[in-house]
């Protein structure tokens, strides 16, 4: 593999685990926000 | 507060896009390894915010475990002081530093640490340090797992392997297995004394961050010199393009940390929420 994909794969790799952990975070809310909604149904 | 993260957010995202373009484009090509060295601008600054985060972690599970002892909590606040005190003196007293190290790094380290402790102990009172304690190691572990995988991406083609077991690179992996360990105590203990025993093992994990730091002053490594503190040197145009490359990172790494902990917050709010209601409901519902 050429030196270049490397560099590719490493700015790559961490975006992935960025954004990864982003949409982790976001679901969380998502969940969040629905437990909070079924309280105020309640 | 919420135009305050919007702020931050922009702020981050003008940030990366800059430092990601210096670091692809503006940076000179470094002569022996080529185009793959510019790995390091991305690699670097997330060990440095993983460092940085690991150390917040220490400090506020240090708060949380002395919390309401009032002998131990003078103690540890003369202890922080101290070190400023000896930080600075030890920089201007020992010439020549150790390993090389640079007297200025040593007393701009121990200022840090003073001063995060009692930023820490003013702003995040009560159970609040147990909730930056597990945000910052959160966030930390995602910032050291990209250190584990861009390394040996840069590590292959420069080296011929993806991983050896040398210090520096063993002692990053322990590190960054202790924090996990810590995340799934966290995650899957249902005790009353969770945070408390997160807490102790978090201040035994923080022992590794200075092994791992330190560890190519002191040792015979494969991984290369420290390029700033001492060791080390580099080219003027790389060090800034690394220094805002790891500014456009602790930016990111603040946003994430903010985003989390009102994340905590409200996951706390919730669960209180759902005891008092189970406390209140009649006796035959339950």
């Amino acid at each position: 593999m050429n030196s270049i994909h490397y560099l590719k794969a490493a700015y790559a790799a961490t975006w992935i685990i960025h954004l990864t952990y982003i949409s982790i975070l976001y679901r969380r809310y998502r969940r969040l926000r629905r437990e909070i909604d079924q309280l105020k149904g309640k | 507060m919420k135009r305050a993260f919007l702020i931050l957010a922009v702020l981050s995202i003008a940030l990366l896009g800059f430092a990601t373009y210096e670091g692809l484009f503006v940076a000179p090509t470094e002569q022996t390894m080529g185009d793959v060295q510019r790995i390091f601008y991305y690699h670097v600054p997330s060990a440095w915010t993983a460092f940085l985060l690991f150390f917040l972690n220490f400090i506020a599970s240090v708060l949380y475990l002395i919390r309401g002892n009032d002998f131990a909590d003078r103690f540890a606040k003369w202890i922080a002081v101290l070190v400023g005190v000896a930080g600075c003196i030890a920089a201007f007293a020992i010439k020549p530093m150790p390993y090389g190290i640079e007297p200025s790094s040593v007393a701009t380290t121990a200022l840090a640490i003073t001063g995060i402790y009692f930023l820490i102990r003013k702003y995040f009172p009560d159970e609040r340090t147990d909730v930056l304690a597990l945000v910052a190691a959160e966030v930390g572990v995602v910032f050291c797992t990209v250190v584990l995988v861009t390394g040996p991406l840069w590590a292959r083609p420069v080296w011929g392997i993806w991983w050896t077991w040398d210090i520096r690179l063993t002692s990053t992996l322990v590190l960054w297995l202790i924090y996990v360990s810590y995340l799934a105590l966290r995650r899957f203990s249902t005790s009353g004394q969770t945070p408390s025993i997160a807490a102790a093992l978090a201040v035994f994990g923080a022992l590794d961050v200075p092994l791992v730091y330190f560890s190519i002053w002191i040792f015979r490594t494969q991984h290369p010199q420290p390029v700033i503190g001492g060791g080390g040197s580099i080219d003027p145009r790389m060090l800034h393009i690394l220094l805002i490359n790891w500014l456009a990172f602790l930016s990111f790494a603040a946003l994430l940390c903010w985003a989390r902990y009102q994340l905590e917050i409200l996951h706390r709010k919730v669960e209180e929420t759902h005891a008092l209601e189970a406390l209140l409901e009649p006796e035959g519902k339950r």
